[in-house]
């Protein structure tokens, strides 16, 4: 690990802010992700800010819907009785990921900007756009099974791993920052970015921007839903594939649907496609379907992760099904 | 790089680290700087839960933190968790009297897991296979929760019966 200095913000998001400003670093929340990469010599700031202790571990009921601090744990947020109650898809995502020791430490902010876990991000010796842009992807023509098949570009291939921004991004939150010029919200949807030719560039964040909450609003409030995880293990696994769905219907037709994907791209996948197929269609088997095959029909995957294509449309349409029948 | 001076509560005790670089671990300040030993170090990464400790109650890895995060905070390892007349912990005789282990150096991470888990269970608080509301903590209720501490001599049968029967107290 380089060295670097360490500056406690305790008191409020604007002395964070200028604190960075002052240090040229990064911000530390549970330290689950970066100190593992620091340690890892992947990341290597020159100065931290603990945020650990801003006075932003609240969820607080706000127009309709819920606002989440940004240093909330991961279980305190699934745990919280109003998350349980209006928003169980997020609850369950949350818990799909990490282990309970993880979850104590990281933070709602922190998830958004955990990195990929493609091995070749982490694997020094090997080429990664990533960590060093410019350098090219051994990912490419490497062992790809994890890696993504949707929004792909030639210079990354990597996957966003968390669970949790698979269900706010089917619940279309809103992501609250702060920074050197001021706060602004961003769109979940818009918060993370495709790799492109940028693959080093992950999120829309500014230099020296702080996440300081994520709202989610009223209108995907008490949804059914579900949130199923495929991956290598029962438990304490990244996904495979992953798919955060909502559904209600009215009158024997789909009135709302939600659809969100991970492990398949390098951002959490909203499957637009998917959803607007469905919007006011009948809830049948063969409707989710098609919507699923047509989501993934761009799908551009490599000879070892050619398997989520299908995977990723059988869970869809399963999901879905699913909901129709128990739940909506 | 400056270094930091500052205490840390273990225990109850109030141990100061003096000139300490801040790239040491919460592990390792515990383990090297206050000569607690029962947290181990496995993986190093977050993958194992060898190190886990209590801080404030919860269970964490301490391997994946800064000890300077933790100035202050109400920190609790293995060594801890007996009465002071060293009368032990009902985790730890259940461990005991369950073979809850064979190698031993997983064991501080489960315990300390143990009870955390425990507390969060007994506060209601759901896992990925709770359906509804928390159900009977058996078979994949207890595998998800303790999914985070891995022990490589498979000693689960052992660990899982102690722990039932801990929670059944």
């Amino acid at each position: 690990m380089n060295s670097f200095s360490y500056a406690r913000a305790s008191e409020s998001p604007d002395l964070a802010v200028a604190l960075l400003n002052e240090n040229q670093g990064r911000y530390l929340a549970g330290g689950t992700n970066l100190i593992d990469l620091m340690r890892e010599e992947i990341e290597t700031p020159a100065a931290l800010v603990d945020i650990s202790r801003l006075p932003l571990a609240q969820i607080e009921e706000r127009e309709g819907g819920l606002r989440i601090g940004a240093t909330v744990k991961n279980s305190h947020c699934a745990a919280h009785p109003l998350v349980r109650d209006r928003y169980p898809l997020l609850s369950s995502a949350i818990l799909h990921g990490a282990s309970a020791q993880l979850r104590n430490m990281a933070t709602t902010g922190g998830n958004l900007m955990q990195r990929t876990r493609c091995y070749y991000f982490y694997d020094t010796a090997s080429r990664c756009n990533k960590r060093t842009p410019g350098s090219g992807c051994d990912a490419a023509q490497g062992f790809h099974r994890i890696h993504a098949i949707l929004g792909t570009s030639p210079h990354c291939i990597a996957t966003h791993p968390s669970d949790m921004c698979v269900a706010l991004t089917a619940l279309d939150a809103t992501v609250q920052v702060t920074g050197p010029d001021g706060e602004r919200s961003i769109a979940f949807g818009d918060f993370h970015r495709l790799p492109g030719n940028t693959p080093h560039v992950e999120t829309e964040l500014r230099a020296g921007e702080l996440i300081t909450a994520v709202d989610l609003p009223a209108s995907s409030a008490n949804l059914p839903s579900i949130y199923r995880k495929v991956r290598d293990r029962a438990s304490y696994a990244f996904a495979l594939v992953s798919v955060g769905a909502a559904l209600r219907v009215e009158d024997g037709r789909i009135a709302d649907v939600r659809i969100a994907l991970g492990g398949v791209a390098h951002k959490p996948w909203r499957a637009s496609i998917a959803e607007q197929m469905l919007h006011g269609a009948e809830p049948t088997e063969a409707n989710f379907r098609q919507a699923a095959e047509a989501e993934l029909t761009p799908a551009t995957p490599g000879h070892d992760n050619a398997f989520k294509v299908e995977l990723a449309q059988r869970m869809i349409a399963s999901v879905l099904q699913e909901l129709a029948e128990v739940k909506a | 790089m400056p270094l930091h001076t500052f205490q840390l509560q273990i225990n109850g005790d109030t141990r100061t680290l003096s000139n300490l670089d801040p790239r040491v671990s919460l592990l390792d300040a515990i383990r090297d700087h206050c000569g607690l030993t029962g947290a181990k170090k496995g993986c190093n990464q977050g993958a194992c839960g060898a190190c886990t400790v209590l801080v404030d109650g919860e269970r964490i890895n301490s391997c994946l933190t800064l000890a300077l995060q933790y100035e202050g905070r109400d920190i609790r390892t293995i060594e801890g968790l007996a009465e002071a007349d060293g009368s032990l912990h009902p985790l730890q005789k259940a461990f005991v009297e369950h073979d809850g282990f064979q190698c031993g150096f997983c064991t501080p991470g489960q315990i300390c897991s143990a009870v955390g888990m425990l507390a969060e269970y007994k506060a209601g608080a759901p896992s990925a296979v709770t359906d509804g509301e928390v159900g009977e903590l058996a078979g994949a209720e207890l595998q998800e929760r303790m999914s985070g501490n891995l022990c490589r001599c498979g000693a689960y049968v052992g660990i899982r019966e102690a722990i039932l029967e801990a929670a059944a107290q």
